[in-house]
């Protein structure tokens, strides 16, 4: 059942030097219980487009979608108060930062009773309850002396197990993780990534990871959807993406990786990301795709079919005896 | 191990005082305990571990930044002591993690360059510039982009022109503090090929910081896992990452995510944290952690042993 549908979403952002646009009309859908990954360089809107589902984004950004729905009830022309009921509450998000995304004025268990009082409009007694509770569920040891600590006096890899208590106290049906693990060590890396798969399994929350480590990807995701430039240009089961590539940037993407390499020069993508002045004409990935004929570089490429995953591309590789035949 | 070397470091340590507050004594924290290494022209040296092991102090030991607490440190059979530091600096250089906070924002590209040349040397300023515009080259950057200022350059260039100033003193040893971890993945192959084909061209040495697994698997010829400031293991590449012998380096290498979805996950699942380097464990630094812990392993600790791949453990994995 899909939980989340998003159709032919853009974010434009006014800049000095005019709109700048981050997200370039991207459909996804997210289904209830599955672990969706979105991958993608820094600056290929990625974090954007989860943002503008949360309404998270600055007055600066222009949102326009056909559709943005989460569980029957449209996002996208919804009140701030009515927002408000849903965030937080139905969907969760965290972040990259652990660090920063904690008010270090308030204890944590403050900070957690706060949603649950909200949301929930427990009692005191019950919300300290709920909060060692919580606590417990994500790991952290010793929860009652836990709960009146500040931010600044847990590490790394335990204020980001705050986060994920925070954000699973009301029971979500989707949890948004925004590059939860980048910020922390591979030991603890691998406890949190754990940690969410645990929860999936126990709650059947659905999961969309925001990353750019293609090893995280590969280890915790059932589907990719990898985006470029604003675009998502290819999106395949985890199995089937690192099997087939059909679009050209995720292929050299994949090549890319040093743990992949036969030689000692690794393959690389000539070129940089377009930014706001350069955007090509065509294809986004043509100036830098050792693929591109005249035609990419003229008329922007739709997304194919399903069976080639989606991939903006006019020559998807990876096709097989389907195109042949 | 080898004479060849350009670079030895024996017991190497830092102390830091850390003040306990008003009332409270200061006490010490050792952030590298004990650590030696040598350094071949040519070749790669590594130094894996999770943030807080030491690893960067390491670096700014040997790129003359700070000095050792005891120990000792010798380039080209030369002591490396303070008093020295300013003749040798030009033989080690630095280059460090964020390429947007060591770039000058308001000196243009060939200043930058050309500023190691005024400090050090007595070339004239024509000779300066050749010599920065030659290094430009080298590192796969264009002639116009001498006259501009770093924020016209993306995080791959920026490192590319960081790297191109480390090179301005002809160095023997190359310290890479983190180099490819602020970039992106289709970014960071180039860096490291650049890197790659600069240590054939020249013959550098380098010392490679990094935590990333997979890179240092690509890059190092000889790698040093650190864990709380000691070396727990040190060895070539290809027996350490085939037959780890540390249980840490056993945990580490099965934590790091691998970019295949096919392959069968046996994680190690490694509890709790790092401990505080202020209070480190007696015995073995890991064994609050260590799944094969024995009861000898708190009261004792492992030394690192000697021999080309070697283990501070007394119950090491694939041991011969």
């Amino acid at each position: 059942m899909t939980l989340l549908r998003i159709r032919n979403l853009s974010v434009d952002f006014a800049t000095a030097s005019g709109s700048f646009r981050a997200v370039d009309s991207v459909d996804q859908d997210v289904d209830t219980g599955e672990i969706l990954a979105i991958v993608g360089e820094s600056g290929s809107g990625k974090s954007v487009s989860m943002l503008a589902v949360m309404g998270l984004l600055p007055w600066t950004a222009k949102i326009t979608a056909d559709e943005i729905s989460f569980d029957g009830q449209d996002l996208l022309n919804i009140g701030t108060r009515a927002r408000r009921r849903i965030v937080g509450n139905d969907l969760a998000m965290i972040f990259q930062e652990p660090m920063s995304s904690l008010n270090p004025c308030f204890t944590v268990g403050w900070q957690v009773k706060e949603a649950l009082r909200f949301h929930l409009g427990l009692d005191r007694r019950a919300r300290h309850a709920r909060a060692i509770d919580l606590f417990e569920q994500v790991g952290i040891p010793d929860p009652e002396k836990r709960l009146s600590a500040f931010p600044h006096q847990l590490s790394g890899g335990m204020s980001q197990r705050v986060m994920i208590a925070m954000a699973i106290a009301c029971k979500p049906k989707l949890l948004i993780a925004d590059e939860p693990t980048t910020a922390l060590d591979v030991t603890i890396q691998a406890q949190i990534l754990d940690l969410l798969a645990a929860l999936r399994e126990e709650t059947g929350m659905a999961l969309v990871l925001i990353t750019h480590d293609m090893g995280v990807v590969a280890e915790t995701a059932e589907r990719v959807s990898v985006q470029y430039a604003g675009q998502k240009i290819e999106e395949q089961p985890v199995v089937d993406l690192f099997e087939r590539p059909h679009h050209p940037y995720t292929a050299a993407l994949l090549d890319a990786l040093p743990e992949k390499a036969t030689e000692r020069m690794l393959p690389t993508i000539p070129g940089v990301v377009p930014g706001q002045f350069d955007r090509p004409a065509g294809c986004l990935f043509s100036p830098r795709c050792k693929f591109a004929q005249a035609n990419c570089r003229t008329t922007p490429p739709p997304a194919l079919g399903p069976e080639l995953g989606y991939a903006r591309c006019f020559y998807p590789l990876n096709t097989g005896e389907r195109i042949a035949s | 191990m080898t004479d060849t070397a350009v670079m030895h470091a024996r017991g190497l340590e830092r102390h830091y005082s850390v003040s306990g507050g008003l009332l409270r004594k200061s006490r010490t924290l050792r952030a590298v305990g004990g650590v030696d290494f040598e350094v071949v022209p040519g070749k790669t040296l590594a130094v894996v571990g999770e943030s807080g092991c030491g690893k960067s102090t390491l670096a700014r030991m040997v790129a003359m930044i700070e000095e050792p607490t005891s120990g000792t440190l010798t380039l080209d059979g030369r002591e490396v002591r303070p008093d020295s530091w300013a003749d040798l600096r030009q033989d080690v250089q630095i280059v460090f993690q964020d390429p947007y906070g060591s770039l000058n924002p308001r000196q243009r590209i060939g200043t930058i360059l050309m500023e190691p040349l005024v400090i050090n040397t007595s070339l004239s300023r024509a000779e300066r510039e050749a010599k920065a515009r030659d290094i430009l080259k080298l590192v796969g950057l264009r002639q116009e982009h001498f006259d501009r200022y770093p924020h016209m350059f993306s995080g791959g260039q920026r490192q590319r022109i960081a790297v191109a100033r480390a090179l301005m003193l002809d160095p023997k040893v190359l310290v890479l503090d983190e180099p490819v971890s602020a970039l992106d993945l289709s970014i960071q192959s180039a860096i490291l090929n650049l890197l790659l084909g600069l240590q054939d061209r020249m013959q550098l040495a380098y010392m490679f910081i990094s935590h990333d697994l997979s890179v240092v698997r690509h890059m190092a010829d000889d790698v040093i896992v650190m864990y709380l400031g000691r070396a727990v293991e040190k060895g070539p590449k290809e027996a350490l990452f085939a037959a780890p012998k540390h249980p840490y380096t056993v945990a580490l290498l099965s934590a790091t995510p691998q970019a295949d979805p096919g392959r069968k996950k046996s994680r190690i699942k490694l509890e709790g944290e790092l401990p505080s380097p202020l209070s480190v464990p007696p015995g073995c630094p890991f064994a609050p952690r260590c799944r094969k812990v024995q009861p000898r392993c708190r009261a004792e600790r492992p030394e690192l042993g000697t021999g080309a791949h070697a283990a501070a453990c007394f119950f090491p994995d694939n041991s011969d």
